[in-house]
């Protein structure tokens, strides 16, 4: 019926997502230990003076540093351009109009005639204000979307979209903590389209599903609806995000250095959001489905065991069928609680699924 | 816009001679659409489409650039964006009131400059937000908007005549004879003691101070007993203009402290706009290579229902007045790449479709209907975000929110009804031969 297996493998699938995102998250709580921040937060953040300058001739970093030591500016940062050794950009402390002016004709002495190409500078009150909006409206934003894919699908799918697009945030979080990329207000921009965008992929795997689901045979399971929709869209899903990745690309390649970081967080965005649609979303709905399902079955059969009044309760398993609905024969434990679906239905999630 | 409408106009020959060149073509045409039918008729219509949207694409491109009328946001043209805050002092604490003032006073300090389209704007009860596109010299420009000017007139002794308190205004006119002149109003005491001054010291310089620093020394020419005077001498209205905002400036009533400023120059911004060309075109043609590649006829409509996307966003930046910035430019890319995923989305659908045996105008038809719910439900969400980005955001970013906005409702209408139109039209001209194997289907 279907030609891959997506499913059935969900458990490979979640370890590979899992140890990426174990690592991102490692890669934070080290940079954060070590004192460097959990990102490389640039001055949108942390408050701070960027100067890009363009001097006439090609310079020497190391004579620019000189300066900018000679400034009293030792924490500096000083980065010459990949393409125009002319350019160089540096970023220091806040400066006072007074300090940059100095440091700005302290180069020019040096190192001659230069145009300033963007002058950037935020306070620390400002850099605080965007920290606390940037969570708030990312959080805004995945409220809203859960609300919606709720009120469009049902509670599953929307919980299930809104993992597996955290699980998307965190990946290029990691990504961007593990190679202590810059990040600045664009990166939130970034995140937020992420969000946004990533939904997309998982939106029409569901869409699908819940098709799918309409036609569900007797004997088919949910893993084997999921199975079969994934299939049928997995084609569409990837060709969908080409080509949203060659213009992000694009940009990425030819747009310069101000939009560089902004669109390599949209690439990983766009990849892990393709692959998460189809290796997280999913399986965790199936998942969900089958854990509510099992439950349900166990809460209907002590029903059908319960003795004619005044009778004792029987243990379940001797009369309990050994084939419900091709799933194996489930622990005892929950099924004679007293028969209320209540109680099972709590614990029945950490139990393991076997392999088929 | 459209000046040559006037032109044509105005002239009635032109006019006559125009109007019935039209009349004659919209006659030919409705003549040849009511004797045609079945696919005929489809192949002038979509003849006709495929005209008008090349003639409206040529028109929006080179006649009368769409991308020339979108507002450039300061990172492309350069400019600068400040953000200033009230701080505390003993004498002068912040109020709103004071706060209310430094605004009115800011405005008039960047009237002066003559900057096109200036943003000044409050931000919370302490913040004052300025943004000024195109300016040529961005350091004096934070300067002059923020300093805490003290003005002060002083004799040629050395001796404060009058400060900014006591000026009542200061404007840039044009004088008798026609030369530029800034007119200065003083009142009560210190229009008083500007006459006295200027009694005793004729033939002498008055030296004008802003926070000591020498503004300009005219020389007293008579004396000035009503507290009227003007200064003469420049050289442009400009220069003129300039001095009374300086002068005008006088001592703002909170002290300011600039706590963001971000300054592009207008080289940098171009430099912006010629490499977002590049990635522009190279996003632009891999995609338009992948859909007709792939999707042969269909990804061709495709490809030309994205000229149209690309007419209607520019279109809709204009009408809306939206900015258009450099993460904005990323959004457009981005949103094109969307706009094609809607087509994706229909027509993998509509290929399955037809593997079940469908004629092609009913797969057109349920592949659409299916797709619609798919691509409405996934674009919410990016709307979602966008206007989450829009209500959080400042600058930039907000221009990208716009963008993005704006890209996600083109996409729909191309998408959804441009495509679909034409997708019928296509197959109704039976142009293309079999229908199956223009999807790329056999048999």
């Amino acid at each position: 019926m279907y030609r891959i297996d997506f499913i059935g493998r969900a458990r490979l699938w979640m370890s590979i997502s899992l140890a990426l995102v174990v690592v991102g998250i490692a890669s934070m709580v080290v940079g954060m230990a070590t004192g460097r921040g959990a990102l490389n937060f640039g001055i949108d953040f942390t408050g701070g003076t960027i100067l890009d300058l363009k001097f006439e001739q090609p310079v020497d970093l190391g004579r620019v540093r000189n300066v900018v030591l000679g400034q009293g500016l030792g924490e500096a940062v000083i980065q010459q351009d990949q393409t125009d050794p002319r350019v160089v950009l540096i970023r220091t402390r806040s400066l006072t109009p007074e300090a940059r002016d100095a440091l700005l004709g302290a180069l020019e002495k040096d190192l001659g005639r230069h145009t300033v190409l963007r002058v950037e500078d935020v306070h620390g009150v400002i850099a605080r204000n965007l920290i606390m909006q940037a969570v708030l409206a990312v959080l805004i934003a995945l409220v809203g979307i859960l609300i919606y894919l709720a009120f469009r699908f049902e509670h599953r799918f929307g919980v299930a979209a809104v993992l597996a697009l955290f699980h998307d945030a965190i990946i290029v979080l990691g990504a961007f903590a593990l190679f202590r990329v810059e990040v600045g207000a664009p990166f939130v921009a970034a995140v937020l389209t992420i969000v946004g965008y990533s939904v997309m992929d998982t939106v029409v795997v569901f869409d699908r599903i819940r098709e799918n689901l309409k036609l569900k045979q007797r004997g088919q399971s949910f893993a084997d609806v999921a199975n079969l929709s994934i299939n049928q869209v997995v084609g569409r899903s990837i060709k969908t995000s080409l080509t949203v990745f060659f213009a992000v690309m694009a940009v990425l390649l030819f747009g310069g250095k101000t939009t560089r970081d902004f669109a390599l967080a949209l690439a990983i965005g766009v990849i892990s959001g393709t692959y998460s649609s189809i290796f997280i979303a999913s399986p965790i709905w199936v998942w969900w489905r089958e854990r509510e399902e099992r439950a349900r079955r166990r809460a209907a059969e002590p029903t059908r065991l319960r003795p004619a009044e005044g009778g004792r309760l029987r243990p379940a398993p001797a009369t309990r069928p050994a084939s419900a609905g091709g799933w194996p024969a489930e622990g005892t434990r929950q099924a004679v609680a007293g028969g209320r679906p209540a109680a099972g239905k709590k614990r029945g999630g950490k139990r393991k699924r076997k392999k088929r | 816009m459209f000046s040559w409408i006037k032109t044509v106009a105005s002239q009635p020959l032109y006019l006559v001679a125009v109007l019935l060149g039209a009349g004659l073509v919209v006659l030919g045409w409705v003549l040849g659409y009511r004797r045609t039918r079945g696919a005929a008729r489809s192949r002038l219509v979509l003849f006709t489409a495929v005209v008008l949207v090349l003639a409206g694409g040529f028109y929006f491109t080179h006649v009368q650039p769409l991308l020339g009328m979108v507002n450039l946001g300061l990172d492309l043209q350069g400019g600068i964006h400040v953000v200033m805050e009230g701080v505390d002092t003993p004498e002068r604490p912040v109020t709103e009131e004071g706060m209310r003032k430094v605004v009115e006073v800011i405005r008039r300090r960047v009237d002066g400059m003559g900057v096109t389209e200036p943003i000044i704007q409050r931000q919370g009860a302490r913040r004052i937000i300025v943004e000024l596109p195109g300016i040529k010299n961005p350091d004096q420009a934070v300067q002059l908007i923020g300093r805490t000017a003290v003005l002060a007139f002083k004799d040629p002794e050395g001796n404060t005549v009058v400060t900014g308190d006591d000026l009542l205004s200061a404007d840039a006119q044009v004088g008798p004879g026609g030369e530029y002149v800034v007119a200065l109003k003083f009142k009560g005491e210190g229009a008083r003691r500007f006459a006295d001054a200027t009694t005793k010291f004729v033939g002498q310089q008055i030296a004008i101070y802003l926070d000591e620093e020498l503004v300009q020394s005219p020389v007293v020419q008579g004396p000035i007993p009503t507290g009227e005077a003007i200064i003469r001498g420049y050289d442009t209205y400009e220069e003129a203009k300039r001095v009374a905002a300086v002068l005008t400036s006088g001592a703002l009533p909170v002290k300011l402290q600039i706590v963001e400023n971000r300054t592009v120059s207008a080289t940098l911004g171009s430099d912006s706009i010629a490499r977002s060309k590049v990635a522009a075109a190279v996003a632009v043609t891999l995609i338009l290579l992948f859909l007709i590649v792939h999707y042969r006829v269909p990804g061709l409509v495709a490809a030309f229902a994205l000229g149209i996307y690309a007419l209607l966003f520019l279109g809709a930046l204009v009408v809306l007045d939206a900015t258009l910035t450099l993460p904005g430019i990323a959004g457009v890319l981005l949103g094109m790449g969307m706009a094609v995923d809607a087509n994706i989305i229909i027509f993998e659908r509509v290929r399955e479709e037809l593997r079940t045996g469908r004629t092609a105008r009913s797969a057109i038809d349920t592949g659409f209907a299916h797709s619609l719910r798919t691509i409405i439900d996934s674009n919410v969400t990016t709307i979602i975000a966008a206007v989450v980005l829009y209500y959080f955001g400042t600058g930039p970013i907000r221009g990208f929110a716009v963008t993005l906005l704006v890209g996600v409702a083109a996409t729909v209408v191309t998408g959804v009804f441009i495509t679909r139109y034409l997708l019928r039209l296509v197959m109704d001209s039976a142009l293309f031969g079999n229908v199956r194997a223009l999807w790329g289907l056999k048999g």
